[in-house]
């Protein structure tokens, strides 16, 4: 399950969904909103998604993990709106047999999402300034494929 | 043609609405971000942003049909 939310994501209630007899290993991973970006302070961040293509594509990402590793369940949701500093933006959660293939999957999840899904993401500086992050057209990002 | 664009994002801030109804002659969604982008001063180039057609990622040099819903999608940055 990959889902577009606006609330605040509730880990426990994300993490009982994954409970399963089968799996041996539950990988999570937290994106957690950060006060700094490229030396510049960040005060908080706004993001916004392209919800229907958002999940769809999200869901080609999961098809594709589960073709490579050898999984039980994945869910991945991702927060939306105005965020503060400290706030949980995104939460991967895999499960599998084994470790391997779930600290794997969910690395892959977390990577293919920032690289591909359409989500965009609003800093607000501290000196009043603000900016959608990697659609400079001049400065340090113009021109390069930044997708970390 | 008429089509429906929606705007997401800073193409939403520089278009400075969230979606509209347009006429068109424009045939590939290159040709539409080329006529859009020069009428309201977009900044990103067309090289830069993908396109999605009724609710799926498309080359962008896809046939255009009237009715169908265009999404431009500026680079992503999520997680």
């Amino acid at each position: 399950m990959f889902k577009i939310v606006s609330e605040p994501i509730e880990i426990e209630s994300l993490k009982a969904t994954l409970e399963d007899a089968q799996a041996g290993a539950c990988v999570t991973f937290e994106g957690w909103v950060r006060n700094h970006n490229e030396g510049k302070p960040v005060q908080a961040l706004d993001y916004e998604a392209y919800a229907e293509l958002a999940e769809a594509e999200g869901n080609r990402i999961f098809a594709e993990a589960r073709e490579r590793f050898a999984l039980e369940a994945i869910v991945c949701v991702h927060r939306m709106g105005a965020l503060q500093i400290g706030d949980l933006a995104v939460w991967v959660g895999v499960t599998a047999a084994h470790r391997g293939g779930a600290f794997d999957a969910c690395r892959y999840v977390i990577d293919e999402v920032k690289a591909r899904v359409p989500i965009w993401k609003k800093e607000h500086y501290a000196d009043g300034a603000s900016e959608w992050i990697n659609c400079a057209t001049r400065g340090v990002g113009a021109g390069v494929s930044k997708k970390a | 043609m008429e089509l429906q664009i929606q705007y997401f994002a800073l193409l939403r801030e520089q278009r400075g609405l969230s979606d509209e109804k347009l006429q068109t002659t424009a045939a590939t969604p290159t040709e539409l971000y080329e006529e859009l982008g020069a009428k309201y001063m977009f900044t990103l180039p067309a090289d830069r942003v993908r396109a999605a057609v009724n609710g799926e990622f498309v080359a962008a040099e896809a046939a255009l049909k009237s009715g169908d819903t265009v999404v431009f999608i500026p680079p992503v940055a999520g997680g």
